[in-house]
């Protein structure tokens, strides 16, 4: 990466124009430039957080009727299935010959029904895609990428090539889990946490209820090892990314940008991009670990002894399945305020804009979000309360997890706070990012009881877990997406989103999200547990009783249907969010009437983003300062006189400020 | 358009990007690495007595690739040194050493410590069939010494027995000739074939294994010399590695072995972790000397920029020696983990 | 505690069946009054500010926002009530646990190995001599799942029962943990108890039954294909029934033995 960083070096003059007559290929698909790079990550996450969601909508199919063809998909792949027999039928050995990938698919529904191993591989993908394709490409990469070197005014991340690169491992990443998919045995299917031994002995035709297809499994080509491998290629776009990010942020602020004047936006990345750059390494060495195991038969994970439908099993033992857990959650934790952080700093920034007036202790916020970076590496063995510990460690884990609670209510308080004496538009942005708090608010509320090891003992792995965790990323940082997407789509289109269908959108999604995921509360109490095939139906007497006036089954019916309206009313963002790009209103600069420097570009930005020197003046959220003319006072406008140097910028002689953004 | 400070260090932070970046990496490749050895503490700290390993890696090199790269170390920052004085010629020189010292130390990996582990021959007993083994084992003599116990015996594969009815000989025959071996009939026992053969490995045996018919007896193997003098004190704490198998024969009957395999990774959580962080180790050199010779080459890089910006050519070596004390680093903590403690 | 106080009860939490269960049911009332009595304050302010900051109501916003230091006084509060729910319950609940000193004695408890595997649990039972017999990976097959070793002495008298623990009722049950292949978590519901079951590792447990009945036991750790319906069932009842039931496990296991001598239990 040394050279990497420096070989942008010294262009010769004519760099500039040949900037200008480039082919399309290097402008749009490999380019360096981060807006492209920010737009390229987003498209490809929002696509994925749809394709986990599909995946979802199949599972909840199943849970609302268990053993039942599923709509549209089951018979398709039902009729694909006799198709095969017909003109491909299997060798005598089973093996599926050329067309292994179609038998891939038809695998997942035998006769249009979701099968077992199929429900627990969409679980495991549904995890791993939303949280590591779907929601950090989003909400860290793309708007980290697109927002973050416009709103400290910088002309471009500090290591363009870098950044592509990072884009493109994330892109084999993609392909890697997307193709799994398609190999015999189907894409990995034990859970997003991956707990060997179980990951370690699947596709390798142990399992009690194989697919018939186990003695053909590919030792390299199987879901499993393909998770595996794609997460290290993601791993390593998330570390690149990260990188880029601390060092534009620290080094490309623009004069007069200093630490104070940032945007709360950028605190969020900054120290979400510094959890991935220190809690993502062990994972990956745990996933070096995972892929030695199945690869090269190792013992990493695997205890003495370990026998397997009543055989013991190839490997020398001596390993220990725990090692894995606490290297995952090692990265896990963190990952989890990942998922949250930049979520909150676009709430904030949406809600300053929005309630005409600064932010409510904005220090303090920073102050919380340091804290809370902190303090995420060592609450990670609260996943592992089952595990057996001793009173000590618990102790430690159960009082680190109460600890970090705090900063999240300070953060939350703030931004509640912050609506006060506000003069409020309720724009769909604004609708996002204001019923953010109070969704958030749940899921994190709901998150101390699990913090306690005793009250976790009744709590853990049920559905009351599921609830907390989605009410934080789903309702949570999913609307502070869609509030950043309503929020900055303008700029990036020079194109508004329509209103109307955002209001449509919103309340849709606000209603049927409650829809799916408050019963979970309910059924979780009633001791209804995760990842369960046929939706508790084995279960008689704990999913049969009756609360609030239904059965654990039957509220899994109304969860489902919530989650197909949820579905449908995607639809329409999906229309609105195409269509607008074309025949959307054209959007003026700074469309919002916002204060950030990202505002004083021209719309859409060109490459270089900035046509007249940039230099910072004020504070992020200047806005409603009382005796201004307007009701915002930009970063960039200077107080009146022009040629007094902006207080507190970094000696940079005028000429180098021309330079920098020439 | 042109990015700020790639050159210049940013007066307020006092670094040029490259250098801030590669210091944020390093701060990543830490985290790696830190969990890499957790790994081997956890495995460590969770091994059975007698599971572990010890002394069984060969100090002399060990230490001798320590001496190569803290050289190396040295000559970068040379290197970095006159460029900054403007001396091109010496640049050359101590980057070329620098290089050297990278190639050798994975030539030393490559071609000798990594492959002759793939050729020995180690099974660990079942826990009651200890006792028939005790003449090589010792395990009286250690637990007088309050030592842990020896559960594995080791050493160079001789020949493996079979037994003589229900072989499919057709079958037989064509996996001999794959491999070049030979059978002969045991000349005490008719019930008997031995199979032996210059390129009898563990994982040929285990391949013998697998073919139809064939029942393996007991392996013969040239024992080490821990296993050939367990209760000579030498072997106590031993450094055997180098020593190479005796040509104190021993007999191990298959039905007392729990596992057998090669000094290979699957042979034990020990050599897993081995080979896994010496092999990351062995990546990072490689990754450093390959952009050292980018920086060394006269078409690549070098004479061209010096004359253009050399400030900048000193900026790229300065941050590559930083990458590569890193990598120095961590191989003085993989040099005692592994070979000494 | 008036009914209808009770949030756990409302919504829909498993009646308790254990010694101990109660204190963790009162934590988690406490919690989640906690968190009722914060999110319906908080909601009630959010709902208040939006009405009352709407721009139509307050066409120019107010520079300088919330004066008062209430938030902090909030703040603090939280801070407190999670400390006492920390120091006060969460910490010496666990220590009583988990605390050596607390442990029932051996002779005056159920003993039993819950060993899981894909996808059922084995509950092994020590027998009139309350010793568990020796057990050897190299035994095990389809018709001895735990490699129990038919020569030790100690085994002679041990029974294995499939997917059906029975426990007796008031009497402490000690429960030792492990799983043979995959990692699985017997999950006690109504006893507030579960523990993982991870290969390689014996992790014990233990909690006074005091109620009778029929309980599902759920296996709470993704295990497979089959974990969805890897259920067993928990039977609490009096000591009679209990020696009633080991007397005709044994006679099931042992055909050729004579009749046991009287079981643990009777101890
Ligand atoms: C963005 C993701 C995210 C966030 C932010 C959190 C936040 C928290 N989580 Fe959560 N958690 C997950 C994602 C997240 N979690 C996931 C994915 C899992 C499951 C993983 C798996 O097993 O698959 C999990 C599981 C999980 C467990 C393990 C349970 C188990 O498996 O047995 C625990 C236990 O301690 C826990 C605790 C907490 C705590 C104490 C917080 C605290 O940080 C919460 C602090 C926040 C608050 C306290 C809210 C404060 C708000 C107010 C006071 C104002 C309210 C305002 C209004 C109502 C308007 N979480
Ligand atoms: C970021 C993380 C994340 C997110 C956002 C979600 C979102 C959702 N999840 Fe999930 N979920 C997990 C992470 C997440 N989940 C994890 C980690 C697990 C555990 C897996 C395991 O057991 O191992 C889990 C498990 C899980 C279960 C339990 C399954 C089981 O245990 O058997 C269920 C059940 O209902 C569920 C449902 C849903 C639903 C209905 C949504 C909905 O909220 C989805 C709503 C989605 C959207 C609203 C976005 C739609 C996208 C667009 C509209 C983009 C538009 C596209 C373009 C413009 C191109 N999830
Ligand atoms: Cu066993 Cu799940
Ligand atoms: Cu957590």
């Amino acid at each position: 990466m040394a050279t990497e960083a420096a070989t942008h070096t010294h262009h010769d003059p004519g760099h500039e124009d040949h900037q200008h007559y480039q082919h399309w290929i290097w402008k749009y698909v490999f380019s360096s430039d981060h807006k492209t790079i920010g737009i390229q990550y987003g498209l490809t996450g929002l696509v994925f957080l749809f394709f986990g969601f599909c995946l979802m909508l199949v599972m909840r199919w199943q849970l609302a009727r268990p053993d039942t063809v599923v709509p549209w998909i089951g018979p398709m792949m039902a009729h694909l299935e006799t198709w095969l027999n017909m003109h491909h039928p299997l060798a005598a050995d089973g093996s599926p010959g050329h067309w292994f990938w179609l038998r891939a698919l038809t695998d997942i529904f035998p006769g249009g029904k979701l099968s077992p191993d199929g429900y627990n591989s969409f679980g495991a993908m549904h995890g791993t895609i939303m949280v590591f394709f779907g929601i950090v490409p989003v909400a860290f990469a793309a708007f980290g990428n697109f927002v973050v070197p416009l709103q400290i005014g910088a002309p471009d991340m500090t290591f363009p090539r870098i950044n592509m690169a990072s884009y493109w491992s994330f892109f084999i990443s993609c392909i890697f889990m997307s193709l799994s998919f398609l190999v015999p045995g189907g894409a990995a299917k034990s859970g997003w946490t991956s707990y060997p031994p179980l990951s370690g002995i699947a596709d390798q035709g142990q399992g009690i209820f194989p697919l018939g297809m186990e003695h053909y499994i590919h030792p390299f080509w199987n879901g499993q090892t393909m998770w595996v491998t794609g997460m290290v290629f993601n791993i390593t776009a998330s570390l690149l990314g990260s990188v880029n990010f601390i060092a534009t942020i620290i080094q490309l602020r623009a004069p007069g940008m200093t630490w104070m004047r940032l945007p709360f936006f950028v605190w969020a990345q900054f120290v979400t991009a510094f959890l991935l750059l220190l809690a993502f390494p062990p994972l990956e060495a745990a996933g070096v670990f995972q892929l030695m195991d199945r690869a090269f038969d190792t013992s990493f994970f695997m205890p003495t002894g370990l026998i397997v439908s009543q055989q013991l099993t190839h490997f020398s033992g001596g390993g220990s399945p725990i090692l894995w857990q606490h290297l995952f959650w090692f990265l896990a934790h963190p990952e989890v305020y990942v998922l949250i952080l930049p979520g909150i700093g676009m709430v904030a920034e949406v809600i300053a804009c929005n309630t005409r007036k600064p932010l409510y202790g904005y220090k303090a916020m920073v102050g919380a979000i340091f804290v809370l970076g902190f303090l995420s590496f060592v609450v990670w063995a609260h996943h592992m309360y089952m595990t057996g510990m001793g009173a000590k460690v618990a102790g430690f884990f159960q009082t680190t997890t109460i600890i970090i609670s705090i900063p999240s209510v300070i953060l939350l308080t703030a931004l509640l706070l912050s609506l006060w004496g506000g003069s409020i538009r309720f724009n769909t942005p604004m609708c996002f990012a204001a019923s953010f708090l109070p969704m958030f608010g749940i899921g994190g509320l709901t998150g101390i009881p699990l913090a306690f090891n005793a009250v976790d003992l009744y709590l853990h792995d049920t559905y009351y877990i599921i609830g907390h965790f989605h009410y934080v990323v789903a309702p949570g940082t999913i609307f502070a997406i869609f509030a950043g997407i309503y929020h900055w789509y303008p700029k990036a289109t020079g194109r508004m989103l329509n209103e109307f269908l955002g209001r449509m959108h919103f309340w849709g999604s606000l209603i049927f999200i409650n829809g799916v995921f408050f019963p979970m509360f309910l059924q979780g109490m009633a001791g209804m547990h995760r990842r369960w095939y046929d939706g508790g139906a084995t279960y008689d007497r704990l999913s049969g009783a009756v609360v609030w006036g239904k059965t654990g089954i039957e509220w899994n019916g109304f969860m489902s249907t919530s989650a197909f309206l949820l579905g449908a009313v995607q639809l329409l963002f999906i229309w609105n969010f195409f269509w607008s790009m074309k025949y959307g209103r054209k959007a003026s600069d700074n469309p919002w009437d916002a204060t950030t420097v990202e505002w004083d570009t021209p719309t859409p930005p060109g490459h270089g983003n900035f046509t007249h020197p940039i230099a910072v003046y004020r504070g992020p959220y200047e806005y409603s300062v009382p005796g201004a003319d307007k009701d915002f006072s930009p970063q960039t406008e200077p107080p009146g006189d022009r040629n007094k140097p902006p207080s507190g910028a970094p000696e940079r002689t005028l000429h180098e400020v021309e330079v920098a953004h020439s | 358009m042109q990015i700020p400070y790639e050159i210049q260090a940013r007066p307020d932070t006092g670094l040029y990007n490259a250098k801030l970046g590669i210091w944020l990496f390093l701060a990543s490749e830490v985290m790696l690495f830190g969990g890499l050895f957790s790994g081997y503490v956890f495995l460590r700290m969770g091994a059975d007595p007698g599971y572990w390993p010890h002394g069984l890696l060969d100090v002399r090199i060990g230490a001798l690739n320590t001496a190569i790269l803290i050289a190396s170390s040295v000559t970068v920052v040379l290197a970095w040194a006159s460029l900054k004085m403007r001396k091109f010629r010496d640049y050359k020189l101590w980057m070329g050493v620098s290089i050297l010292c990278g190639a050798i130390f994975l030539f030393v990996k490559l071609t000798f410590e990594w492959p002759v582990k793939f050729e020995h021959f180690g099974a660990f007993i079942k826990k009651d069939a200890l006792g028939h083994y005790e003449q090589y084992l010792g395990n009286a003599h250690l637990a007088e010494k309050k030592l842990d116990p020896r559960v594995e015996i080791s050493g160079h594969l001789h020949e493996v027995e079979i037994q003589a009815e229900g072989v499919d000989h057709a079958k037989l025959e064509t996996f001999l000739k794959a491999h070049d071996l030979e059978a002969k009939p045991d000349a005490h026992d008719p019930k008997v074939l031995t199979i032996e053969g210059r390129h009898l490995t563990p994982n040929v045996a285990a391949k013998l294994e697998r073919v139809p018919g064939v029942k393996v007896e007991a392996f013969v193997l040239g024992l080490d010399p821990v296993n050939a003098a367990p209760t000579d004190p030498e072997s106590d704490k031993p450094h055997f590695w180098y020593k190479g198998p005796t040509e104190h024969l021993g007999k191990i009957e298959r039905k007392d072995i729990e596992f057998y395999s090669a000094f290979a990774p699957k042979h034990s959580p020990y050599f897993a972790i081995y080979f896994t962080i010496t092999g990351l180790h062995g990546l990072h050199v490689l990754a450093g000397v390959i952009v050292m010779i980018y920086l060394w080459l006269p078409i690549t890089g070098g004479a061209n920029m010096f004359r253009k910006n050399p400030e900048h050519l000193a900026n790229r070596v300065e941050v590559v020696g930083l990458f590569w004390h890193f990598v120095d680093l961590v191989w003085i903590f993989v040099f005692p983990i592994f070979y000494l403690l | 505690m008036f009914e209808w106080l009770d949030l756990n009860k409302k919504m829909g939490m498993l009646p308790n069946a254990s010694e101990h269960g109660y204190l963790i049911d009162h934590m988690l009332q406490f919690c989640h009054w906690f968190m009722a009595v914060l999110f319906v304050g908080w909601t009630a302010y959010f709902l208040y500010t939006i009405v009352r900051f709407h721009h139509s109501r307050n066409p120019k916003a107010n520079y300088h926002g919330v004066q008062s230091k209430a938030s902090a006084h909030i703040e603090f509060s939280v801070v407190l009530v999670e400390a006492v729910l920390l120091l006060g319950f969460a910490l010496p609940l666990w220590g009583k646990r988990v605390n050596p000193n607390e442990w029932p004695d051996k002779d005056k408890a159920v003993r039993v190995h819950a060993v899981g595997e894909q996808f059922a649990w084995n509950f092994h039972y020590p027998g009139a001599d309350n010793v568990f017999g020796r057990q050897d990976v190299n035994l095990v097959g389809a018709n001895n799942p735990l490699g129990l070793d038919p020569t030790d002495p100690a085994g002679k008298d041990d029974f294995v029962s499939k997917n059906e623990l029975h426990l007796v009722n008031h009497k402490p049950a000690v429960i030792e943990i492990t799983s043979k292949d995959v990692i699985h978590s017997l999950s006690l519901q109504h006893m507030r108890m579960c523990q993982d079951a991870i290969p390689g590792s014996k992790i014990p447990m233990w909690f006074r039954p005091i109620r009778e009945g029929e309980f599902e036991i759920v296996c709470a750790q993704l295990c497979g294909a089959g974990h969805y319906a890897m259920k067993a069932m928990m039977i609490v009842e009096d000591q009679k029934k209990f020696d009633e039931w080991s007397a005709e496990q044994f006679k099931m296991q042992h055909p050729d033995a004579q009749p046991a001598v009287a079981p643990v239990a009777a101890k």
